[in-house]
């Protein structure tokens, strides 16, 4: 079944384009990278996902049900950390966990005590003094703590230090592990390519690929690195090896390196 | 009621300094009353002579020199002018305010429907503003008791009744209107209040205008129309409660449909 399926769904602001005929398909267990640069409409797609902001024209299945008529349904078994987060003035982290769980009708004290003290996070500390990588926090807890069947996640480690960045990754795993759907945009290629099983790639609100990670590793292409005395080379090659080295052979290279692309190196690709 | 409940505790401070602010004030000018009571007939002759102004205020047809007069023209216009920017205020925050501090996000991403946030929202500022009427009231009447002069208390009721409905009507028409605003809407709020005051007086000064006071709220909480009617002004009171009721739907119908941008 698919956790999260869109048919030609569309978004515009005005005359300004969000998403164009979007089309997605992310499979219930998967762990999907949804990449793509600033504005080209990674937080429009969740956004309208979680019915934050209604559809122009096309549609959209979230857990089986339609993002328009059963957002709550979608939301109930939902979690979902915003790329920006804020808190309420005035009020306490663990007022703010508390509050997100009784919105859910759910109790989950207990869970969400352990993931604070993994992400070290003070739970008796005004919302309104944390850091917006502590305020991350706060929301990964929220996100997480009433085991939900997807977790959709915008841009989740910006502002986290590597060593939380690793934690975080783990608690996915965990959930992923447990059952739950992961969805999670970045423009980290490194993070997608290391966690993901699956990822796509978005492009002016157009989904221009979406594929297993390995599969979209495997190109065919190859890195290519080549040293002359006149300078240092670097470029993709996709064809006939034997042809490459003749290529290579007759430039008098002083330093060669093959490599198998990085999912960077097809995603600047895609993108140039 | 989570959403209610929140709303609520986090207007504790405003709701205890608008409370006291209006309470206090109405309390110190009752308290005012028992020196002035004697020189009141100068008063009342000084504003029989000031035409215009006088009637603008509604203070041509009450008597300064009793407590029931001088209450509806002082304790009036106090409430008048601070229960309807309140209340303004607070209808016109009550959904803007999750998008100006972004905290919508966090809330409509929770598995309630837009309907239920905009039902007990609604619920908290009527709530808020009965709360702060509730205050008010309790600091008149003490401040009454304490001076003991003669009061008609079917009156007093009457007239806090009248700008507790005047209060709800502004405060249900901002609201709907806030369902179609971005960011602050605080001065279209304070401007809404505003005009309709300024609506009541012209009313009050020209018998041309007297029509005005089906569209402003203040049309019903005329003390002097209370006090020698006993009764509230239906015909003004009604064409006010339909405007509200309007303003809330509209706020329904729309909030449905907003799009809650980052």
């Amino acid at each position: 079944m698919n956790i999260i399926e869109t048919n030609k769904l569309t978004k515009k602001y005005g005359k300004a384009r969000g998403i164009d005929e979007l089309n997605l398909k992310v499979e219930q267990g998967d762990f999907f990278g949804f990449i793509g640069p600033n504005g080209a409409g990674k937080s429009t797609t969740i956004r309208t996902l979680l019915g934050l902001i209604s559809p122009t024209a096309g549609s959209a299945k979230v857990l089986g049900y339609d993002i328009v008529s059963d957002s709550k349904k979608i939301l109930q078994n939902t979690g979902y950390l915003p790329s920006e987060i804020n808190f309420y003035n005035g009020m306490k982290v663990k007022d703010v966990i508390k509050y997100s769980a009784d919105l859910r009708n759910a109790k989950c004290t207990d869970k969400a005590l352990s993931l604070a003290k993994r992400l070290d996070l003070d739970m008796n500390k005004k919302v309104s003094e944390l850091s917006l990588g502590n305020r991350k926090k706060v929301g990964i807890v929220c996100a997480v703590q009433h085991s939900p069947s997807l977790l959709i996640l915008d841009e989740p480690t910006s502002g986290l230090d590597p060593l939380m960045q690793r934690e975080f990754f783990s608690i996915l795993n965990e959930e992923n592990q447990r059952g739950a759907t992961i969805f999670f945009s970045s423009h980290i290629l490194s993070e997608v390519q290391t966690y993901c099983k699956s990822a796509a790639f978005i492009k002016d609100g157009k989904i221009i690929i979406s594929d297993k990670v390995e599969k979209l590793e495997e190109t065919g292409a190859k890195k290519v690195t080549v040293k002359t005395s006149e300078g240092t080379n670097e470029y993709l090659f996709k064809g006939d090896i034997k042809e490459l080295l003749n290529d290579i052979s007759s430039k008098n290279p002083i330093d060669v390196t093959i490599t198998e692309p990085s999912l960077e190196d097809i995603f600047m690709n895609y993108y140039e | 009621m989570y959403i209610f409940k929140q709303e609520i505790r986090s207007q504790k401070l405003p709701i205890i300094i608008w409370s006291l602010s209006i309470g206090l004030l109405i309390a110190m000018c009752v308290l005012m009353f028992p020196d002035m009571k004697s020189q009141m007939d100068d008063v009342n002759e000084m504003f029989s002579s000031m035409g215009n102004f006088t009637s603008a205020f509604g203070m041509d047809q009450l008597n300064f020199g009793t407590i029931t007069g001088f209450y509806a023209v002082e304790g009036g216009n106090i409430l008048a002018i601070g229960g309807a920017f309140f209340a303004a205020i607070t209808g016109i925050s009550a959904l803007l305010k999750e998008e100006k501090d972004r905290t919508a996000e966090f809330l409509l991403t929770h598995p309630v429907t837009r309907v239920k946030v905009v039902a007990e929202k609604l619920l908290s500022v009527f709530a808020i503003i009965t709360i702060l009427n509730i205050i008010v009231f309790i600091c008149s009447v003490g401040s009454i008791l304490i001076i003991g002069e003669e009061f008609d208390w079917k009156i007093m009721i009457l007239f806090h009744l009248a700008y507790l409905l005047m209060q709800y009507e502004i405060a249900g028409i901002c609201f709907g209107i806030s369902s179609f605003l971005r960011k602050s809407g605080l001065g279209i709020g304070i401007g809404i209040a505003s005009v309709f005051y300024f609506l009541n007086i012209v009313a009050n000064i020209s018998d041309d205008a007297k029509s005005l006071k089906y569209i402003t709220p203040f049309g019903y909480t005329e003390g002097s129309d209370i006090i020698n009617n006993k009764t509230l002004e239906i015909k003004y009171l009604i064409p006010g409660m339909i405007l509200m009721l309007v303003g809330i739907i509209i706020g329904f119908i729309y909030y449905k449909r907003k799009d809650i941008n980052s």
